[in-house]
């Protein structure tokens, strides 16, 4: 299979601080990549480069076919991007940012006018479009700025964070209009810190962290790395706490983690039946009466925990 | 990428910023109202006390203010720049298969022809307050040319600026610590004569000076009776203002298409 995003050794620094140290990548044509981290983490900085926008310190990557840094202009043609932030003109109609964004790609006059309307059609814009962006709602302009990233039917789409900042109805909405894209078998490499998203979204996950792609697979594949099952475990009282503890650790293979407000203790475990039973026992012989105990599938959450020792969403901007 | 694309995408750009200009209509009527009442404050208040011998004080007045209004409107260009990399809408451009050129040749032009606009607004303000052109048509269209053309100069520079700070206000900030000076170090309000001989050189070298002794000559407001330093581009005034506009042109386009290709979202 061909790939239609390659990257290798990609490095580059912003004065001190490392933005990638080392990242590899490959994505096939035609799938979906889901790079997923923490703010921080590279997931920008690697979709910049990727696009163009930025220049790696070092290291290679070519994005259908062509080599980004040696073929820049061309590549231009065959990629579309939505960025961070909704980058749609608020002084401008949907239509007209449409229809801008088409002459750009060169489309001619009547082309580029179809092509803007048949997306406004499609992404549900179609009533609004003829309004100023700056009346549209988040969900709405995310909506624009997506359906920019398409204008030009791009062999290679890359979305950085297309739901950041989106309330669940207007990202479920969005999650359906992507899932629409990958059926017409476009490749998409996009970022997120939902963890949910990818699971959703991707083919294959990429997580990275501190410039680097630290794990790779489907979610499935990643889930099972950490153990499979988890065994979650949420006490009564705080004396609790510390033997329920022991007995966890006893039957667990990684760390427990405990969330202390909330009484409540996991940890992964090889066999689940087994371990279930190890801890009734265990909470038996020492008294605990379990307020809740449950034998649990792992989420892309735990994932990340297991990879990289901190919790998605509590690292701040580096 | 052929010359027409870059042309055509350049074209595609200012369009979009002059649609911006018709769809905030309190800034266009704040950018034509302010000439207005910067030709009036200036004819009644500074022209009931300053007298320029043999002059009418409107008429030397003229071409002072006009060259201040367009220096100043400069930095729109700066701040429309620096506004659309908070937006990411330079993202956008600059992931597009567009000319590296067009955003900033469709950003100066689109200022050009807002400051065609005021200009016009200006001058007929100034025919309304008692200022005359004296020379031919085509001496008169000249100093507008020129004035447009500097401008148009001052505009890289602002766009260069825009590119490099980090936000809209540090562009206005920035831009009007070096304009003022700029244009009140200067001739374009009082006769540099009787100045402090640093402040005096500085303004007969200082490239607003020169285009506005320029432009006064082309509309046939100077007189004999109040006669220019004897320094060379105060002499030479419009081929000094043109060698400053091609300095100008020089020096910030391929810094301002340099500081585009490495501009990010700050």
């Amino acid at each position: 299979m061909t790939n239609a995003i390659l990257a290798e050794g990609l490095r580059k620094h912003y004065g001190e601080v490392v933005a990638l140290d080392g990242l590899d990548l490959s994505v096939p044509e035609g799938s979906v990549m889901c790079l997923l981290g923490p703010n921080g983490a590279g997931k920008t900085t690697t979709v910049r480069i990727l696009t163009t926008l930025l220049e790696a310190d070092s290291g290679t990557a070519t994005v259908a076919g062509l080599d980004v840094k040696q073929h820049a202009a061309e590549l231009r043609e065959k990629i579309g991007l939505s960025g961070q932030y909704a980058a749609v003109d608020e002084n401008l109609t949907g239509f007209e940012n449409l229809d801008m964004v088409g002459r750009l790609y060169h489309m001619g006059r009547q082309l580029s006018r179809a092509r803007a309307s048949e997306l406004l059609d499609r992404f549900d814009l179609d009533e609004a479009a003829s309004r100023q962006v700056k009346t549209y709602s988040g969900g709405m302009r995310r909506r624009l700025d997506l359906a920019a990233a398409l204008v030009a039917r791009p062999e290679v789409i890359f979305l950085d964070e297309p739901t950041t900042g989106l309330d669940p109805r207007s990202r479920l909405s969005l999650w359906e209009v992507i899932e629409e894209l990958v059926t017409e078998g476009a490749t998409l490499l996009l970022t997120t810190h939902f963890l949910d998203e990818a699971d959703r979204l991707a083919d294959s996950i990429g997580v990275i962290d501190h410039g680097k792609v630290i794990a790779l697979g489907t979610a499935e594949e990643l889930k099972s790395k950490v153990g499979g099952e988890r065994i979650e475990l949420t006490v009564r009282n705080d004396a609790d706490l510390e033997p329920a503890r022991e007995v966890l650790s006893a039957v667990g293979v990684g760390q427990v983690t405990a969330d202390q407000d909330a009484r409540q203790l996991a940890v992964a475990v090889g066999s689940g039946g087994d371990a279930l039973i190890e801890t009734v026992r265990g909470l038996d012989t020492r008294g605990i009466s379990p307020l809740d105990l449950a034998l649990r599938r792992p989420t892309l959450d735990d994932v990340f925990l297991g990879l990289t020792g901190h919790v998605a969403e509590e690292v701040v901007d580096a | 990428m052929s010359f027409a694309t870059a042309i055509s995408d350049g074209a595609v750009v200012a369009k979009r910023n002059l649609l911006k200009i018709t769809r905030l209509p309190d800034l266009l009527v704040f950018s034509t109202v302010q000439p207005i009442m910067f030709v009036l404050l200036f004819a009644y208040v500074f022209g009931s006390a300053i007298v320029v011998p043999g002059v009418d004080y409107t008429d030397f007045l003229m071409g002072g203010i006009f060259v201040q209004t367009v220096v100043f409107g400069a930095t729109i260009t700066g701040a429309g720049l620096a506004d659309d990399i908070k937006k990411g809408i330079i993202d956008r451009f600059r992931s597009l298969p567009m000319a590296r050129s067009a955003v900033l040749v469709g950003r100066t032009t689109s200022d050009l022809l807002n400051n065609l606009l005021v200009v016009t607004i200006m001058a007929l303000t100034g025919l309304v307050v008692g200022w005359r052109i004296h020379t031919s048509l085509w001496e008169a269209l000249g100093g507008f040319a020129l004035l447009l053309l500097f401008a148009y100069a001052i505009s890289w520079m602002m766009a260069t600026v825009g590119l490099s700070v980090s936000s809209v206000e540090v562009v206005n900030n920035a831009s009007f610590i070096v304009i003022f000076p700029l244009t009140f170090i200067s001739n374009a309000f009082v006769p540099t004569t009787n100045f402090p001989t640093v402040l005096k050189v500085f303004a007969e070298w200082n490239p607003v000076s020169a285009v506005v002794q320029a432009v006064r000559e082309l509309f046939g407001n100077t007189n004999p009776l109040s006669p220019v330093s004897e320094s060379w581009p105060m002499q030479n005034a419009v081929l000094a203002s043109l060698i400053w506009i091609v300095i100008f042109l020089v020096v910030f386009v391929p810094l301002a298409v340099s500081r585009f290709k490495k501009a990010a979202v700050r």
